[in-house]
């Protein structure tokens, strides 16, 4: 696979500026949330956003207080059958098969309407207004004084893209940590439309690599400067720190695989809160992010 | 044709590790990798030979001709995805995030915009003594469970589904599209657990979409010595649900070692590959295959 890497836009990071980085992977259970929630926890007044609206978990780290809770909706259509006059205009329109004449009478199908609106407009009766259907949550609250933003979708749902992009509402002024799903998808782009700079999560394995590549290539694409940590490292060899090499990707740093700090974070807690070691590794991680970075 | 679809909920939990070793416990001859966005098991089911590959069309996209465009900006404001950006004097796609209904070009005055077929991934098929299915995404896209059945059409559509043996189908994380699309049409779901705060949350969502489903849901525990008292609240929300518990891998260095080296870990002996095995005949006995 070929790709160069964009220039690496210079910036500096004070705690008063506003600087989105975002935590993405690639593969799933590399240690995005991990990563995520000791980052903002060492930041003061740092925003930690949950994208993974899928399975969010930070919040199950974090345990936030004075949660407040508002909805995300989409506009969906909905037909006034005494105005339509059964013309099928709005079926004929929609790019997604999403409406269809059963009994002469107009029929959406929720899962693949994408919200667009088209059918309201072709409709020459006017029959088609929109109604708000909840997709899912945005909760708010506070972790000692890191503001906890977490999204989460209902489940059924098909996308978490309409939550995603509320969530980027939500950026504070400060540093935002945002924790982003697995993969290289629609979700994921969504989660790093806003980013300043991006944290790439590896793990030491060949699916580790496989996967960070198609997210390195999202990330670039993009134009996101960007960084490497390999987490869980076992200190063998490591097919990740060739990689980087390779194509001159920064690597921030490797953490160690530890018995300790996994149980400890299987069990929910904070893992920079509870050992000093890991609070000065993630101390080092946001000196490392304040520092100019260059290409 | 039993087909089984291995989920998790949380990622990283082992699904494609779990889903490789029971194909080659089973002796299986028909298995697809359903995670389009992120796929892997193509990396430990080795064939020798290329795949047939297709090209995916996901969905439209718009494409706006500048000399057509008058900047009069009708386009952007009925948007709703945010995919129209003024490039200078004229407007332009984002093609990340063009969801291709058409509203654009309904309203452009001008006839500026034409919607074209937008190549969203590709699907490969490997057919040799053994059909495998599998898919790319294209980064950015969504279609993801569009490609997802694709994949299932491909290999189901070039095996026999009367023989009584095993489809292993490994599955994405997360709740959804790509999940419910695999969800459909399966005979029994193993879900792979890890015992975690984190992995128990994800595994509760995952159970909650499956019970939308016609599907027997099993479930079994990876690592599960990572977590004592977190594999015991597992194995009790299991009994609860009348979830069927099928046992626990745990945590083995040997795993890594193997998925380095390209092998699943059924070529390899350690602990965890003894679990799994474990964990197939018990499967085997509900679903009543043969090899």
């Amino acid at each position: 696979m070929k790709f160069s890497p964009k220039y690496i836009r210079a910036f500096t990071v004070t705690e008063d500026t506003e600087v989105n980085v975002a935590v993405l992977s690639g593969k799933g259970g590399t240690g995005k949330t991990f990563v995520s929630v000791n980052l903002a926890c060492v930041v003061k007044n740092s925003v930690y956003i949950d994208c993974d609206v899928e399975e969010p978990n930070g919040h199950l780290f974090l345990k936030p207080q004075n949660v407040t809770t508002e909805d995300v909706c989409v506009l969906l259509p909905e037909a006034d059958l005494e105005k339509c006059t059964g013309c099928r205009k709005c079926v004929d329109f929609c790019m997604f098969n999403a409406l269809a004449f059963v009994k002469n009478k107009p029929y959406k199908f929720k899962e693949v309407c994408h919200g667009c609106g088209g059918c309201k407009i072709v409709c020459d009766s006017r029959a088609i207004y929109e109604k708000a259907y909840p997709v899912g949550v945005i909760q708010k609250g506070k972790h000692k004084d890191v503001t906890v933003v977490s999204g989460i979708m209902n489940t059924g749902e098909e996308s978490g893209v309409p939550i995603i992009k509320k969530l980027m509402d939500k950026l504070g002024n400060g540093v935002n940590v945002i924790d982003c799903p697995p993969g290289s998808a629609c979700t994921v782009k969504e989660s790093i439309e806003k980013a300043d700079y991006c944290i790439i999560v590896a793990e030491p394995t060949i699916f580790g690599v496989h996967n960070f590549l198609m997210v390195y290539e999202l990330v670039t694409l993009l134009g996101k400067p960007c960084g490497v940590i390999i987490n869980k490292d076992d200190n063998s060899d490591n097919p990740m720190v060739q990689l980087c090499e390779k194509y001159n990707i920064p690597l921030l740093m490797k953490i160690g695989y530890r018995e300790d700090v996994a149980k400890s974070n299987a069990e929910g807690c904070i893992a920079s809160e509870k050992y000093s070691e890991v609070k000065e590794i993630f101390d080092g991680l946001y000196r490392k992010l304040l520092s100019e970075v260059r290409s | 044709m039993k087909k089984v679809l291995v989920l998790s909920g949380k990622g990283g939990t082992g699904k494609t590790t779990v889903a490789c070793a029971l194909i080659e416990f089973s002796k299986s001859r028909a298995f697809a990798d359903c995670d389009v966005d992120a796929p892997n098991l193509h990396l430990v089911c080795g064939f020798e030979k290329e795949p047939e590959t297709n090209e995916f069309i996901g969905s439209k996209k718009a494409v706006i001709d500048s000399k057509k465009c008058t900047f009069c900006g009708i386009c952007k404001s009925n948007c709703r995805f945010d995919a129209i950006k003024a490039d200078k004097t004229k407007y332009v796609i984002d093609e990340y995030n063009c969801e291709g209904c058409g509203v654009c070009r309904l309203v452009c005055p001008n006839g500026a915009v034409t919607m074209c077929d937008d190549v969203a991934g590709e699907t490969m098929l490997y057919k040799e003594n053994r059909v495998f299915s599998t898919a790319k995404l294209k980064m950015g896209r969504g279609n993801s469970g569009k490609l997802v059945t694709e994949v299932k059409k491909n290999l189901f559509t070039n095996v026999d589904l009367k023989q009584n043996t095993l489809a292993v189908i490994d599955g994405s994380p997360g709740i959804g599209c790509p999940v419910i699309a695999s969800s459909s049409g399966i005979d029994l779901a193993l879900i792979v657990a890890e015992p975690s705060v984190s992995g128990i949350s994800d595994m509760e969502r995952i159970v909650k979409v499956l019970k939308g489903f016609n599907v027997r849901v099993t479930l079994c525990i990876n690592k599960a010595d990572v977590s004592t008292e977190q594999t015991e609240k597992i194995k009790a929300f299991c009994e609860n649900q009348s979830i069927d518990y099928l046992g626990e891998i745990p945590y083995d260095k040997a795993v890594a070692r193997a998925v380095n080296s390209g092998k699943s870990i059924a070529q390899t002996d350690c602990a965890a590959a003894r679990a799994i095995y474990k964990i197939y005949e018990r499967m085997e006995e509900i679903l009543g295959v043969q090899k």
